[in-house]
């Protein structure tokens, strides 16, 4: 029996599943997983004020992530831990502005738990090139990341320059939330950051290894959820995230030497 | 990348007998609270210094300045272009991560474009195994953790070596092999050492001066001769004797 699904947001999801994989590699080891929901509520009054307007909901999501990279950028350049509450007064005033702003139902629904409508041959062009150039920044910055989640003054005993380096990663962060945004919603798509990671780490030893399976655990999510949805006939975003959850769980079963 | 163009004078660099750091009246401010207050020393090159002193008296926020990593006033002057390496007292991320001393070594090495000789020779004069480069820090002895981490530091064969409690986690055969190692290290190398250091056995027996700090100096100077039991119970603000201080701060 064959299974039709559309191409170019099945390239576009996979790819950025796979990219939510790397940095959410590198949120766990910082510490940060839980940043991941933090910002894709941020994301959600920028949707809202985009759909007011009229302009591609992208757009607003992107002005309100940016706004969101910096606000965690400073907060953690002045803490070390963000506080407990101020996470939950971000998260829970940002859902409710957007809840607010987003008129019908049907708005808000597919800003929380997404579901593509269409990806053109341009928008998939975008996506993956704005990915490619985030897998890039990722490899390029993996050392000064290590080093300066390892220890601070130890990477800048090392010549690494931290703000700086925090700073382009949570940018990149933010990039990966926008794209997970379109076929996982507002609610689920930290669990892409949060979730591959996790697997990877029970199942590996080394950086390089955990990188690659936390990207493959992401993207392996994405791959079933799509086929999943299509033949039960699933909301799209829900069945990725209980997929990858599995993952987790059969990850359990390897026991850490 | 990794070293410090220092504000000296350069006529003063040719000078054999200049200092490898001067310390003049420096004071660290977090908000309304003094960390440091009118510290002042001197180092040769070559010399061990052993920092002592109780919990909050200021000593990782002394290394901290020395690194430059926190606003200060008065003078911090290096000579020359040091390399500074450094030796955290422990890490920030949890241990327990699939991160292997090979990780940590590539990332310093990859940061500042240094070949695998370099990593090479930086494990080969702590002796690390392959097997204790390739294990995850996590599963690593106390010990072998650190000389992990001085490795790290001896990466780019730096000039200096600054030291946070490098035995903190570790037992007493290991801080023993720790010790010995820096002092083969300082001595093969003519390595500059900055540790701050709970051992005082450690302190008579391998540093050339001691700081003794609690927010302020209360001595500086030979171990011999400037660590008195007076001067002790200042610092501590018990009665203790030279000798007795090993870890007074873990009881």
């Amino acid at each position: 029996m064959l299974y039709t699904f559309e191409i170019y947001p099945l390239l576009l999801a996979l790819t950025t599943a796979g990219l939510a994989g790397v940095v959410g590699s590198f949120a766990l080891m910082k510490r940060m997983s839980l940043a991941g929901d933090v910002m894709s509520h941020v994301a959600l009054p920028g949707l809202a004020i985009a759909v007011l307007f009229r302009v591609h909901p992208l757009w607003g999501g992107a002005a309100a992530l940016l706004l969101g990279s910096l606000l965690i950028w400073q907060i953690e350049r002045r803490t070390t831990v963000m506080s407990d509450s101020a996470i939950g007064v971000v998260f829970a005033a940002a859902l409710a502005l957007g809840a607010l702003l987003l008129q019908t139902q049907e708005e808000l629904i597919d800003a929380l738990f997404g579901g593509f409508s269409t990806v053109t041959l341009s928008g998939l062009i975008l996506g993956l090139l704005a990915i490619g150039l985030a897998l890039i920044i990722m490899y390029r910055l993996r050392g000064h990341l290590l080093l300066g989640l390892f220890s601070p003054e130890l990477a800048h005993s090392s010549g690494v320059r931290v703000d700086r380096v925090n700073l382009i990663y949570f940018l990149v962060f933010s990039l990966t939330i926008l794209l997970g945004l379109q076929f996982l919603g507002a609610i689920l798509v930290g669990a892409l950051i949060i979730v591959p990671a996790a697997v990877g780490r029970q199942l590996t030893h080394t950086l390089g290894n955990f990188l690659i399976v936390s990207a493959l655990a992401g993207m392996i999510s994405v791959g079933l959820g799509f086929f999943l949805s299509a033949v039960y006939h699933l909301a799209l975003g829900p069945t990725i995230v209980v997929v990858a959850s599995v993952l987790f769980g059969l990850s359990l079963f390897k026991k850490k030497e | 990348m990794g070293k410090y163009i220092l504000d000296t004078c350069p006529v003063m660099l040719d000078t054999e007998y200049m200092s490898i750091l001067s310390v003049q009246n420096l004071k660290v401010t977090f908000e309304d609270r003094v960390a440091l207050d009118g510290v002042s020393f001197e180092l040769e090159p070559g010399e061990t210094l052993a920092i002592i002193g109780p919990n909050g008296s200021g000593k990782t926020v002394l290394l901290r300045a020395l690194l430059r990593m926190v606003p200060y006033t008065g003078r911090i002057q290096w000579a020359g272009d040091v390399n500074l390496g450094y030796v955290p007292q422990k890490i920030d991320a949890d241990r327990h991560l699939p991160v292997t001393f090979r990780n940590l070594l590539s990332a310093k090495a990859e940061v500042n474009s240094w070949s695998g000789e370099e990593i090479s020779r930086a494990v080969r004069s702590v002796s690390l195994s392959d097997k204790i480069l390739t294990t995850p820090v996590g599963h690593l002895s106390g010990g072998q953790f650190q000389r992990g981490l001085v490795a790290l530091a001896l990466l780019g064969n730096p000039s200096v070596l600054l030291l946070d409690e490098p035995t903190a986690s570790v037992d007493v055969r290991g801080e023993e092999q720790i010790y010995e190692l820096l002092h083969r290290l300082s001595e093969e190398r003519r390595l500059t050492t900055i540790l701050v250091s709970h051992d005082m056995s450690f302190v008579y027996q391998y540093a050339d001066q001691v700081l003794c700090l609690n927010r302020e100096r209360v001595c500086w100077g030979v171990p011999r001769e400037v660590l008195t039991t007076e001067t002790l119970n200042r610092l501590y603000n018990s009665p203790m004797r030279p000798y007795e201080h090993q870890h007074a701060e873990d009881h």
